[in-house]
């Protein structure tokens, strides 16, 4: 088989026109020397961006994406079936977790950050780790993988915005709660930037040691352009080579806001222009 | 005294800030034979000593005079791969043509009225390319080695080309998914177009060298494991691929661009065909560039077409700490800068970008500078003036001030030896680092110099290389 042929995809999830979709590529190499916490940057084709994606698992020569079709670039991988090719794909990118045995750990994940943290859970469950997991999306239909998460946790906790499925509210106001009731070592968050931010907020408060794996725009993933820096308590840090997680702590949240946000407009008129 | 120089053809500048075409058009036959004609020819030829690769100035300059071009072209072949790179990217006036005899004795560059070398590479280059038929590529028989080279910059791609001559089996691995380091990635299409990159790439691989794309060594496979795999040498032609940046408040603020990145997005990922291609780029009112190296040019001639592709008014601003005398670009680059538009403040020491609600960048304040005693680079140092403040508008700020060396395999590889900078040390009569077999040579050896240093030093390694595995 080919490098970088897709060779399972699945939609997982889906909720109107946004899905989230799964994808198996064939990348021994990467496949063999990938850690959790690691990702990989890939191009749809020779006119795409350089996409940055964690790798969720990888076995038997195929490593596995999972992403949900935002943008127009997400969209068009979204569009690409079963043997096709992406253009290019490199890795593995980024530090891999440091993950041990800390007691008790709490993952928290929001989103499609649901699929990065189970590589995560895994391994922090076979170093003996008490694994509580904490997930929530907008509505039932998006939450996923959660079979797969029961089977690496101790305790698992499920919430959604409307309400629809497990609990209504947010992900921080279980972690809240469990957290006063309970001792945790360590906490994981994965997922948009507010509720990471509100993560480490309440964990700060507690002096629970947190970690947060950060998304920031890359472009080449090498650290050669500085486009993923972060201010990481009054430093700079490359996301890319430095990162991608960090004391969550420590991370300017408000920068990383609107950095991420910077091509929004741009995103919005590639959108609009190739709609269908 | 010969005649005047023949100048150069150029695209009309009216035309050329609306397309990222080529700007320099060359010489045809006839001017180059008329420049070759005003060579001297001297018995001593210093130009030769002036080149870092010890082309055979006055054999080619003497063939093109003679209208044998091919001739020319095979003579410079012979000590370099890459004419038709070279002839556009050297900075001639701080080599050869600063050699040439006719440059007059403690000048700073070249004199307007030495040989324009670099143009009558460019000249054979091209000839060649386009009689690309005619020429036979002889192949050495192999020799059974196989030589790994990491990264297809201008150091990578000369020791592939010095090898492949000579026989041995080399496989260049690069971790971008398209090959040609820096020159790809950092130099914009209208100073070095894609399909003159391509051709001298593609020379290669007709020489036999195979180019293996998204692949990280230190990454995707390890350095030892080269070994394990059946490679007898490796070359680490790494580059400089880490941005600096200035350290001042504002610096992370949206729209601040490393040239780095700016560069990369317009040049290997053509953000400025967005939206046919998917790379987005900002592109501001006024747009400040930080620096006075060639890669400060580069961006500013790129923001300047961006703003005019765009149908806005041109307004990019280049900013340095000295004068326009200490700028380390080539000539030519700030002579483009000048004629198309772009406004220089010189003596400017930026202290701080300042942002807009939003977070994104909508000033930039500076100190004004005087110049002071002579620093260790031998140009006076930059003097900042006490309570000289002032306030440059910008939406787009670039900042071209130099880069690190890229970490990403020293950092996975503890017993290769780094300098405090992170550069790689090397034994400077051989390149050879501190792991026997593994040789390295362009920008990770001894920071930021030029293609053709870059070259130079992966001649000598290549060399050794030849040396090591025989």
């Amino acid at each position: 088989m080919e490098k970088n042929t897709i060779v399972n995809k699945n939609i997982i999830a889906s909720l109107g026109d946004v899905r989230i979709v799964k994808m198996r590529i064939f990348s021994p190499e990467i496949a063999d020397t990938v850690k959790p916490g690691q990702f990989i940057v890939l191009m749809v084709n020779e006119k795409g961006e350089r996409l940055p994606f964690t790798v969720v698992k990888a076995e038997s020569e195929l490593v596995t994406i999972i992403f949900q079709e935002i943008g127009y670039s997400t969209k068009l991988l979204g569009r690409l079936d079963e043997g096709g090719r992406l253009f290019a794909l490199v890795g593995p990118l980024g530090h891999a977790s440091k993950i041990k045995n800390y007691g008790r750990v709490m993952l928290v994940a929001g989103g499609v950050g649901i699929a990065e943290i189970l590589p995560i859970a895994s391994k922090m469950k076979e170093e003996g780790n008490h694994v509580c997991i904490v997930i929530g999306s907008k509505t039932k239909s998006l939450i996923i993988l959660e079979d797969e998460l029961r089977n690496v946790s101790d305790e698992i906790y499920i919430v959604t915005d409307d309400g629809s499925y497990g609990e209504k509210g947010f992900t921080t106001n279980i972690m809240k709660e469990k957290i006063n009731s309970n001792r945790y070592d360590l906490v994981y968050t994965v997922g948009p930037i507010l509720m990471m931010q509100k993560a480490a907020e309440i964990t700060k408060e507690k002096g629970i040691k947190t970690v947060a794996c950060l998304n920031s725009l890359i472009l080449d993933g090498t650290g050669m352009c500085g486009c993923c820096r972060v201010t990481i308590g009054g430093e700079v840090r490359f996301a890319c080579v430095d990162g991608p997680e960090f004391d969550a702590h420590l991370v300017d949240w408000k920068e990383l806001m609107s950095r991420t946000g910077v091509y929004k407009p741009k995103e919005e008129h590639i959108c609009k222009l190739y709609k269908k | 005294m010969k005649t005047k120089q023949v100048s150069i053809n150029e695209m009309p500048l009216e035309k050329r800030m609306d397309t990222f075409d080529e700007v320099i058009l060359g010489y045809n036959e006839e001017q180059a034979v008329m420049e070759a004609g005003r060579c001297l020819q001297c018995k001593n030829p210093v130009c030769i000593e002036g080149c870092p690769v010890g082309i055979n100035i006055k054999q080619f300059i003497e063939e093109i005079k003679n209208r044998k071009f091919l001739d020319a072209y095979k003579t410079i072949k012979e000590k370099n791969n890459f004419p038709s790179v070279c002839g556009r990217v050297c900075p001639a006036e701080f080599q050869c043509r600063k050699a040439c005899v006719l440059t007059k004795k403690g000048e700073r560059f070249a004199s307007d009225n030495a040989i324009n070398i670099h143009f009558l590479e460019r000249f054979a280059g091209d000839y060649g390319k386009e009689h690309e038929s005619d020429i036979d590529i002889k192949l050495s028989k192999t020799n059974g080695k196989k030589v790994a080279v990491v990264g297809s910059g201008p150091a990578g791609l000369c020791v592939a080309g010095e090898l492949a001559r000579k026989g041995v089996k080399v496989v260049i691995f690069e971790s971008l998914h398209t090959p040609g380091g820096v020159l790809r990635y950092g130099i914009p299409p209208f100073r070095l177009p894609g399909e003159i990159l391509d051709f001298e790439i593609n020379y290669l691989k007709k020489l036999g060298v195979e180019i293996v794309q998204n692949y990280i060594i230190g990454r995707t496979g390890g350095l030892r494991e080269l070994f394990k795999k059946g490679f007898s040498a490796v070359f680490l032609g790494l580059g400089a691929g880490t941005p600096a940046f200035m350290k001042i408040p504002g610096e992370n603020l949206c729209n601040v661009y490393s040239a780095n990145e700016f560069l990369t997005r317009v040049n290997l990922m053509s953000a400025y065909k967005f939206p046919e291609y998917h790379t987005p780029i900002n592109i501001g009112k006024s747009m400040l560039v930080i620096g006075g190296g060639n890669t400060a040019m580069d961006s500013a001639r790129v923001a300047l077409r961006l703003q005019k592709l765009n149908g806005l008014k041109p307004n990019v601003t280049i900013v340095y700490r000295r004068t326009e005398e200490e700028m380390p670009a080539r000539r030519l680059e700030l002579s483009h800068a000048k004629e198309e538009g772009i406004i220089f403040k010189v003596l400017v020491q930026p202290i701080s970008f300042i942002g807009d609600e939003n977070n994104y960048v909508k000033k930039m304040r500076s100190l004004k500078c005087a110049l002071g005693d002579l620093d260790k680079s031998g140009r006076p140092r930059p003097v900042p003036i006490k309570n000289s403040e002032f306030d440059l508008d910008c939406d787009v700020a670039i900042i071209a001030i130099g880069l690190k060396a890229n970490k990403i395999l020293t950092r996975e590889t503890q017993d290769l030896k780094i300098d405090a900078k992170g550069d790689l040390i090397v034994n400077r009569e051989t390149m050879e680092t501190s792991i026997s077999g593994v040789y390295a040579g362009g920008d990770i050896v001894g920071g930021e110099g030029t293609v053709i240093e870059a070259m130079g030093m992966g001649k000598t390694a290549a060399e050794s290389i030849l040396k090591y595995i025989s």
